[in-house]
């Protein structure tokens, strides 16, 4: 058993990740605009809109 | 219908936040945003006004983002109201609430990251996991449930160690006990390689806490934030005419008495003042509850909140914002605020009973093991989990998941409900007081008997009214629109601000308005007359429309037993007519302070009493009560001093609400029994030593599925109802009274 005493941190570190993944997401303003996220996908303009995520300008 | 902006760009700049040098922001409220092409359209017209740096719009929160630079604010409100939205400026201090979500928000995802990585651990140990390996094991844990406890737990010891150090307790008392105890059990065992570790059930409970409590947090916040974004009806401030002339727009804040200021058609009056040129009328309907214009002229006293309809004004400032008629009612309503009994919530009401037998049951079972012979260690162990089991999971979760699904039902029916204290108040409630103008009525007037003039008087009517802001010559207006009424030319038309309009029209002479100066005679006649060369055509009279629903929303209160009656500000007359009309008791001429007395009174003789307000003066009536509600039209103290905010205009709202709240405090009922009969069940297992980390983490998670699944079926049951009328999802016009401004 502890052959496989190994895939613990593995295990811990993915876990971990997902979890600085989340907290990242939550700081840069991702959960700001959930519906509006769904909708600019299909904007099919091609010129960039002059905005970004307001989460990132405070 | 999009409104014409009731902010100018100096309020814009006032509102703004500076973000860089030269780099402004403002935060737009928008209400009509519904769809991905309004995003776009949005943020394309607003990216095309000069200046602009970035718009965004965010269709979640229904608001706008707009950066722009230099010295003055780009026509933001009225490119969106020429674009089909209807907009108003949003204040940034309402942003400040973020902290504790977010708080709650991480404290959440760490719980979540620990408990599943020490249980995955945990399983490893009860399916027998060698000594060697076990160790290792827990050490793990301990490792992972330290920072996560430090971290997550915090939120609960604060609040438990607030309530403890003044005298009180409350659910977080129990719950950090319980937590600390079996985490330092466990940190002992570990260290001397025990069987048994509560790493488990120690973190996994925090994470079924923050659960409950960050639902909680989201549901206030987002009523709040509905309730912030309506329209702002106090203005920020005003054009005061300096010394020398010239004109700056000043904060309210800056105002000082003897301060000239000049009130244009439309605006709010900002501080107390006196009128020192022009004549208009104004709409007092917010601030005092009187539902007829007032026409005042030189020499007038004008109450701050009250809305000039007709001419522009000059006034002068007789009082600071501090000292004015808001301000009054301000220290009234805090006043009632401190007068009204201290509402005890269900939870901690449960807590003050719970705690003291849980802790009790502990240290008995400590004291009957130790002598019992056992050691000390058995006897700590067996103790820890009567704690951990009796650990109010359930109990911390069946409040809050109940009101947060109730709460959702009323938010999509347009019903805010600010805090889960008032729910459960709104459930006792056994009396409603209604206020009359703007809450049973709409505070549009409506003209009567429309249909009795003759079609080519009304279309000349209609034509000189559609020009002018004033109440009654919108409902002449509406009243030509909706019989067809054909469009008239006029050679000229003039406005007479405090008297009526008078046109042109092949040689007549045409006066609309009020009769002394319409007919020249001196004699006043209730309504609004058109006369054709002096000699009168037409008599219009007016009556506030009632709201939609009032009186089926009247008999719904009165089939469950619930006695009404009407509490206004307003003058006998009206009152009486429509009390009358919907058959229910009724008190005219009520003072700001009649209004507290009123519901002190009635308190006093143990009645629970919701009060239904819109106007300033029903500001501290709306605190003094048991439970309050204002529509989305109230006066923003008013709607900050209620505890719901329904947006919809139906009246119906009312008994919706108290339905609903009815219906989740039966289930917070059957939760805590369905807690209480888990702990019965447990306690006798824990008590003879028999609860395992495994025993007590199925135990934990079952009672807390159980209670959650109770919870949920408030929410089919209403949301059946509510799938069949889809329209009443749509939120009806959130200002009507910004709609008669201009």
């Amino acid at each position: 058993m502890t052959d496989f005493f190994y895939l613990i941190p593995i295990a811990l570190a993915l876990g971990g990740a997902g979890l600085a993944a989340f907290l990242w997401a939550l700081r840069s303003g991702q959960y700001e605009d959930l519906d509006g996220a769904a909708e600019r996908i299909l904007f099919d303009d091609d010129v960039p809109l002059k905005g970004e995520p307001p989460g990132r300008s405070k | 219908m999009p409104i014409a902006p009731s902010a100018s760009s100096d309020e814009l700049l006032l509102a703004s936040r500076r973000i860089g040098p030269d780099l402004r922001q403002n935060e737009l409220s928008v209400p009509a945003i519904h769809c991905g092409a309004c995003v776009a359209r949005i943020e394309r017209v607003l990216a095309g006004l000069p200046g602009v740096e970035r718009a965004r719009a965010n269709l979640s929160a229904k608001r706008v983002t707009v950066t722009w630079r230099g010295e003055s604010a780009p026509p933001l409100l009225s490119t969106l109201n020429e674009a089909g939205f209807d907009a108003h400026i949003h204040d940034f201090a309402v942003d400040q609430k973020d902290g504790v979500m977010r708080e709650l928000v991480r404290a959440l995802a760490v719980a979540g990251f620990a408990s599943g990585n020490i249980m995955m651990l945990s399983i490893a140990v009860w399916s027998g996991a060698d000594p060697g390996s076990r160790d290792i094991f827990h050490w793990l844990s301990a490792a992972i449930a330290l920072p996560s406890l430090a971290y997550c737990g915090r939120i609960f010891f604060r609040s438990a160690w607030q309530a403890i150090r003044h005298g009180r307790t409350n659910m977080d008392v129990p719950i950090s006990i319980g937590v600390l105890l079996a985490f330092g059990l466990s940190f002992y065992d570990t260290l001397h390689h025990g069987h048994h570790a509560y790493f488990d059930a120690a973190i996994s409970l925090l994470f079924f806490l923050l659960i409950g409590r960050t639902l909680d947090h989201l549901m206030r916040e987002r009523a709040r934030t509905a309730v912030k974004g309506l329209a702002r009806l106090a203005p920020r401030g005003a054009t005061v005419l300096q010394p020398d002339g010239s004109q700056h727009y000043l904060p309210v804040a800056e105002i000082i008495p003897g301060t000239i200021m000049l009130l244009a058609a439309g605006d709010r009056v900002p501080v107390d003042a006196e009128v020192l040129a022009g004549c208009s009328e104004l709409d007092t309907s917010l601030a005092t509850g009187e539902s007829l214009p007032q026409s005042v002229k030189a020499g007038a006293q004008l109450q701050a909140g009250t809305l000039n309809l007709s001419g522009p004004l000059t006034i002068k400032a007789t009082a600071t914002a501090q000292a004015s008629f808001l301000a009054e009612m301000t220290r009234m309503m805090e006043a009632a605020e401190g007068d009204r009994p201290a509402y005890r919530r269900i939870a901690d009401r449960a807590a003050r009973l719970y705690a003291p037998v849980v802790h009790l049951t502990a240290f008995l079972t400590l004291l009957g093991w130790l002598m019992a012979g056992e050691g000390l260690h058995q006897a700590l162990t067996v103790a820890i989990a009567v704690l951990i089991i009796t650990c109010p999971c359930a109990l911390g979760l069946a409040v809050p998941m109940v009101q947060v699904v109730a709460a959702q039902r009323l938010f999509q029916s347009g019903i805010m409900v600010k805090d889960g204290s008032a729910l459960e108040r709104l459930a006792d409630v056994d009396h409603v007081v209604l206020d009359k103008t703007g809450t049973l009525t709409r505070g549009v007037p409506q003209l009567i008997d429309a249909h009795e003039t003759a079609l080519e008087t009304l279309a000349i009517a209609a034509a000189m009214a559609s020009g002018s802001p004033h109440p009654y010559s919108q409902a002449i207006a509406a009243a030509g629109r909706t019989r067809g009424a054909p469009v008239v030319i006029f050679s000229d038309l003039r406005e007479h601000p405090g008297d009526g309009i008078e046109a042109r029209l092949n040689g007549n002479v045409y006066r609309l308005g009020r009769s002394d100066w319409a007919l020249g005679d001196g004699t006043r006649r209730a309504g609004v007359v058109l006369s054709e060369g002096g000699m009168i055509v037409a008599h219009f009279r007016f009556e506030s429309e009632l709201r939609p629903d009032a009186h089926e929303a009247i008999a719904a209160l009165a089939a469950r037993g619930i006695p009404v009656e009407i509490l206004s500000g307003d003058h006998e007359e009206p009152v009486r007519h429509l009390a009358s009309l919907l058959k229910v008791p009724y008190h005219a001429t009520v003072t700001p302070g009649g209004k507290v007395a009123h519901l002190v009174a009635l308190a006093a003789t143990g009645a629970k009493v919701l009060m239904v307000g819109d106007g300033l003066n029903d500001a501290p009536a709306l605190m003094a009560a048991h439970v309050s509600m204002a529509p989305a039209s109230a006066a923003d103290i008013g709607r900050n001093a209620a505890d719901i905010v329904f947006l919809h205009e139906s009246l119906l709202a009312v008994p919706e609400a108290i339905d609903t709240a009815s219906r989740a405090r039966d289930l917070v009922r059957q939760n805590l029994i369905l807690a209480v009969a888990y702990n019965a069940m447990a306690v006798p297992i824990a008590i003879l030593g028999q609860v395992t980390p495994l025993v007590a983490a199925i135990a934990m998670s079952a009672s807390s599925i159980a209670v959650v699944g109770n919870a949920l079926r408030l929410g089919g049951r209403l949301g059946k109802k509510s799938s069949l009328s889809p329209k009443s999802a749509m939120p009806a016009p959130m200002h009507p009274v910004a709609g008669t401004a201009r």
